[in-house]
């Protein structure tokens, strides 16, 4: 498109558009450099088209040349297609260089006991750099990064009590098949007096005790009573039982009840009957079939190790 | 001659050649994807929302979580390795429009479903930070105080028929729906059983964890429990999906 008849005054063409009756634009040729970058792209996309699935032709599409991957399936058969994500995918995951190294760990990981993975500092190492990662995106949302759980909803896995036990069987149990926490309300079961007794009772097996020390021997005989029956779940001795994942009562972790936060005596009972009269009701989703058999390996060697495990 | 300025000068003109532009790039990219045979993945499970579900997908985009939460696994090792099976094609066959989002700041949601608890989806959507200290989401504390407005929920399905979701109306469509879904399936997707079908699918798991009420939340959580969840991947062979592409 040449406008030779419009030139300013230095006689550099122009694209003939005036604005404001004096401003103009040149109308220079691109540079060199320019005009073969752009002829390369033509080029480079002639070659694509050769090398990568491009062009939709009727029901199917041209599938490139000279650029074939070649992966396994899971019968163990070579496949070789023509490229695509799928198949580069694949087989990044099984000749890739981190995949490999990875899944040497992970073999090993696959084949030994509890016991010899733990006693192997550098199979240790792994556990310690692969299931952290595992545990912050899968149970961190829960039990925290640092798995200090947060009071009142998800237990902390650092200190040694355990709901579900805290041996490296049950706690492998625990991630494979999930667990259903459950405390029934006893919302309007037990007058204001008897709830405030039950409550008394609990925390003074925790070595915290009120003034009224009749209050709690009366919430003793309700929770070992037939009328509180809190023993069926928490045991006589208020240890609560395994098989029920009921709270050990007579130490002193709090893990529904935020017990060490409240101040007073009045606000400790508080908390206690909350939990009492709200009852608990918690999940925690089964992982087996979403994580693979070795990360469930994983992951219970390292909540076993985190501080906690029996 | 015809010159480029007559183009520049003419708003008209330049718009509608631009769109011819345009068109011939969205012809070139969009449309065969329409009829090439090997789009949509074959595999099994995959259904229509249910009308519940449905009512969480539509707040789900009320929110504007798709800015933030993308809903696509891409094949990569370091995405599978967090999130699970890259995404299928056929995954979101049924949804319109797509979630699969441009952006992460918040995690991939694709294959949320069943990887934490109702009470926890509950506790983070009222309050992130109570459950994630480190987390940057806003606080959505009136899912559990707005009652779910359902009334409208044929409509919405019928909207959807529209476009190509195997929502059923008459009996024919019903049975092609049980051929297709199997019969629970197809009564969940039979539109004049949508508020019957909504409120007993709420009723049943309660999700928001308030058996009295039916909250927004109910449906926001029952549409997350089930993102990702419909494929069973365990049944195919991995060298399946790759003949797609």
């Amino acid at each position: 498109m040449s406008n030779a008849d419009n030139r300013n005054s230095k006689g550099v063409e122009t694209t003939g558009h005036v604005w404001d009756g004096d401003l103009q634009e040149y109308n220079n040729p691109p540079p060199m450099w320019w005009t073969w970058a752009f002829y390369g792209t033509i080029v480079f996309a002639l070659i694509y088209w050769l090398l990568y699935p491009t062009w939709p032709i009727g029901k199917d599409f041209t599938k490139g040349m000279f650029n074939n991957i070649t992966f396994v399936n899971d019968k163990g058969e070579e496949v070789t297609t023509h490229w695509n994500m799928r198949a580069l995918f694949l087989k990044d995951q099984q000749t890739g260089e981190q995949a490999v190294k990875q899944r040497e760990y992970l073999d090993k990981i696959a084949k030994s006991s509890y016991a010899e993975i733990m006693q192997d500092p550098d199979k240790m190492a792994f556990v310690n750099s692969m299931a952290k990662v595992l545990f912050a995106d899968n149970c961190g949302p829960c039990h925290g990064r640092g798995a200090d759980g947060v009071i009142g909803l998800y237990p902390n896995l650092r200190d040694d009590d355990w709901l579900w036990g805290g041996t490296i069987e049950d706690i492998e149990q625990t991630i494979r098949k999930g667990r259903n926490g459950y405390m029934p309300s006893f919302a309007g079961v037990f007058p204001k007096e008897k709830l405030e007794a039950v409550a008394a009772y609990v925390l003074s097996l925790s070595g915290i005790e009120g003034e009224d020390k009749a209050k709690i021997e009366e919430g003793k005989h309700i929770f070992q009573g037939e009328e509180g029956g809190c023993y069926y779940c928490h045991a006589k001795d208020a240890k609560g039982m395994k098989s029920q994942g009921s709270a050990n009562l007579a130490d002193k972790v709090w893990t529904i009840a935020n017990v060490p936060a409240a101040a007073t005596y009045e606000q400790k009972l508080a908390e206690v009957e909350k939990v009492i009269v709200n009852g608990v009701n918690r999940e925690m989703p089964a992982w087996e079939g979403r994580l693979s058999d070795t990360q469930i390996r994983l992951l219970t060697v390292y909540v076993h190790q985190l501080g906690g495990g029996k | 001659m015809f010159k480029h300025e007559t183009i520049e000068t003419n708003s008209a003109l330049l718009t509608v050649l631009a769109l011819i532009a345009m068109g011939i790039g969205g012809l070139v990219e969009i449309v065969p994807l329409h009829y090439i045979n090997d789009t949509i993945e074959k595999v099994d499970g995959v259904r229509p929302y249910t009308p519940l579900e449905l009512r969480g997908r539509d707040i789900y985009q009320r929110e504007g979580c798709f800015l933030c939460h993308s809903q696509m696994i891409r094949p990569f090792r370091d995405e599978a390795l967090r999130y699970g099976h890259y995404s299928l094609a056929a995954e979101s066959q049924y949804d319109h429009p797509f979630q699969w989002g441009s952006k992460r700041t918040g995690p991939d949601l694709a294959r949320v479903g069943g990887k934490y608890s109702n009470e926890w989806h509950v506790q983070h959507l009222k309050a992130p930070r109570s459950v994630v200290p480190e987390s940057i989401m806003p606080n959505y504390p009136w899912l559990l105080e707005n009652d779910l407005q359902y009334l409208d929920i044929g409509d919405r399905m019928r909207a959807l028929k529209k476009v190509g979701v195997p929502y059923s109306l008459t009996k024919e469509e019903y049975d092609a729906n049980v051929e297709k879904f199997g019969e629970e399936v197809a009564k969940m997707l039979d539109i004049n059983r949508a508020e019957e079908n909504l409120l007993a699918e709420a009723q049943a798991d309660n999700f928001d964890g308030n058996p009295n009420r039916l909250t927004e939340m109910d449906a926001l959580v029952a549409y997350l429990q089930m993102l990702g969840t419909l494929v069973d991947f365990s049944k195919y062979d991995e060298g399946y999906f790759v003949e797609f592409r």
